[in-house]
């Protein structure tokens, strides 16, 4: 229970710093909407729905991508991440507040976004829906992982697209797949099992990320 | 208490620390001391648990949660008030009536009348006095501190020492400072680095 309060406090803690700081979620709403809107004229009228879900899919990417590089700012002004790992709390609860805060701005980024695109090009059946959410929880997972480690270098811009982007690339196909094969949930489950076993690796070695 | 033996430390090819000892007893007071780039703040860093030597032992005697630690920075959220970034803390140290603690701090350190307003907007000496009750918050029984003085007006200094007299001989203090000459009344040790 004392995880879950720590985990609880420190996702309450972000959320409060995003909503007043207002320096991630907005960026990420312009940037997905911007990009929808951008394909929409780009893509001739009698595009397929497969390159329709392949667009939707990068936009989705690099919006996590956008909150993710910036997921670890309010830490490293004023090095409050030190304060964090100097706390007897256990340190995989940090790592795990920060996933979820991110979820969250994915989400709700994602609110707007997926019924722009169900405007713009198709609408999402329940099967891609799933898909996205699996998704969301991969790459926010191992995201803020990665984020953590970009954080500690000097290029965190630079260093978190070289280190995020090849881990995409299963959660892309598997997202991609749930939308388009007629066989979507074994792509569900596919992704599912990307999560499981990502997750746990991210949380159990996030400690050595943040200690020297 | 402390005991660190032949502390070493190195970033790449730049030795910052050489075979640097340093024992306090329970309830001691040490002073460090050295120009700036001797490695009293790798020190320091060395002894909260923030970084690890590159050779030597060092050992506190103390849970990390019994360690209060005072960097060159605040370790707070500007985008957080005073009582927020004091109430975060309280929750991951367990602090045990944590709302009457942080308006204790608070008032002593004379933050009361600002505890609500984000820390972004704070002065540099009064972002520093929230942090000196960061560091106070848990009741540690070994206080790191790195420069406690910087960015204090005299009222704040004043503050600070009152409570470092308090504290010393009740707890085990290792302070790296600039100014020995406002701490050595209190000192039991002394470690010149550099």
């Amino acid at each position: 229970m004392t995880y879950l309060a720590d985990v609880s406090a420190l996702t309450r803690k972000d959320l409060k710093v995003e909503l007043r700081a207002r320096d991630t979620l907005p960026a990420m709403l312009l940037f997905v909407l911007s990009t929808l809107v951008v394909f929409h004229f780009a893509l001739p009228a009698d595009s397929s729905k497969a390159a329709a879900y392949g667009l939707l899919w990068i936009a989705i990417v690099f919006t996590a991508l956008l909150g993710l590089s910036r997921a670890w700012v309010p830490e490293q002004e004023h090095c409050v991440l030190d304060g964090l790992v100097l706390a007897p709390c256990d340190r995989s609860a940090i790592w795990l507040g920060k996933t979820l805060a991110t979820l969250a701005f994915l989400l709700a980024a994602q609110a707007v976004a997926l019924p722009a695109f169900a405007l713009f090009f198709t609408s999402l059946d329940p099967t891609a829906l799933a898909g996205v959410l699996l998704a969301d929880i991969g790459i926010c997972a191992v995201g803020s992982l990665m984020a953590a480690v970009a954080a500690a270098g000097r290029s965190r811009e630079v260093l978190l697209p070289l280190l995020l982007l090849p881990l995409t690339i299963p959660l892309v196909v598997g997202g991609v797949g749930s939308a388009i094969s007629p066989d979507g949930e074994r792509f569900l489950l596919f992704l599912a099992l990307y999560d499981g076993v990502f997750a746990v690796l991210s949380w159990a070695s996030f400690e050595y990320v943040v200690t020297e | 208490m402390i005991r660190a033996r032949g502390i070493e430390k190195r970033y790449g090819r730049r030795k910052v620390l050489a075979g640097v000892d340093l024992a306090v007893r329970e309830g001691g007071f040490a002073l460090i001391t050295g120009p700036n780039g001797s490695g009293k703040t790798t020190l320091l860093r060395i002894l909260a648990g923030l970084v690890t030597p590159t050779r030597g032992v060092c050992t506190l005697g103390v849970d990390r949660a019994r360690v209060g630690y005072l960097g060159h920075e605040p370790l707070v959220y500007r985008e957080l008030t005073a009582v927020e970034n004091l109430d975060l803390y309280g929750r991951l140290y367990r602090v045990p009536e944590r709302r009457e603690r942080i308006g204790m701090l608070l008032e002593r350190f004379d933050l009361w009348e600002a505890r609500n307003e984000l820390v972004s907007t704070y002065s540099r000496g009064m972002v520093q006095r929230l942090a000196i009750c960061r560091t106070l918050l848990h009741d540690p029984d070994v206080l790191v501190l790195d420069e406690p003085h910087a960015a204090l007006d005299g009222a704040g200094a004043a503050l600070l020492e009152r409570e470092l007299a308090v504290l010393a001989g009740a707890r085990t203090l290792v302070v790296a400072t600039h100014e020995p000459e406002r701490l050595e009344r209190l000192a039991t040790g002394r470690l010149a680095l550099g």
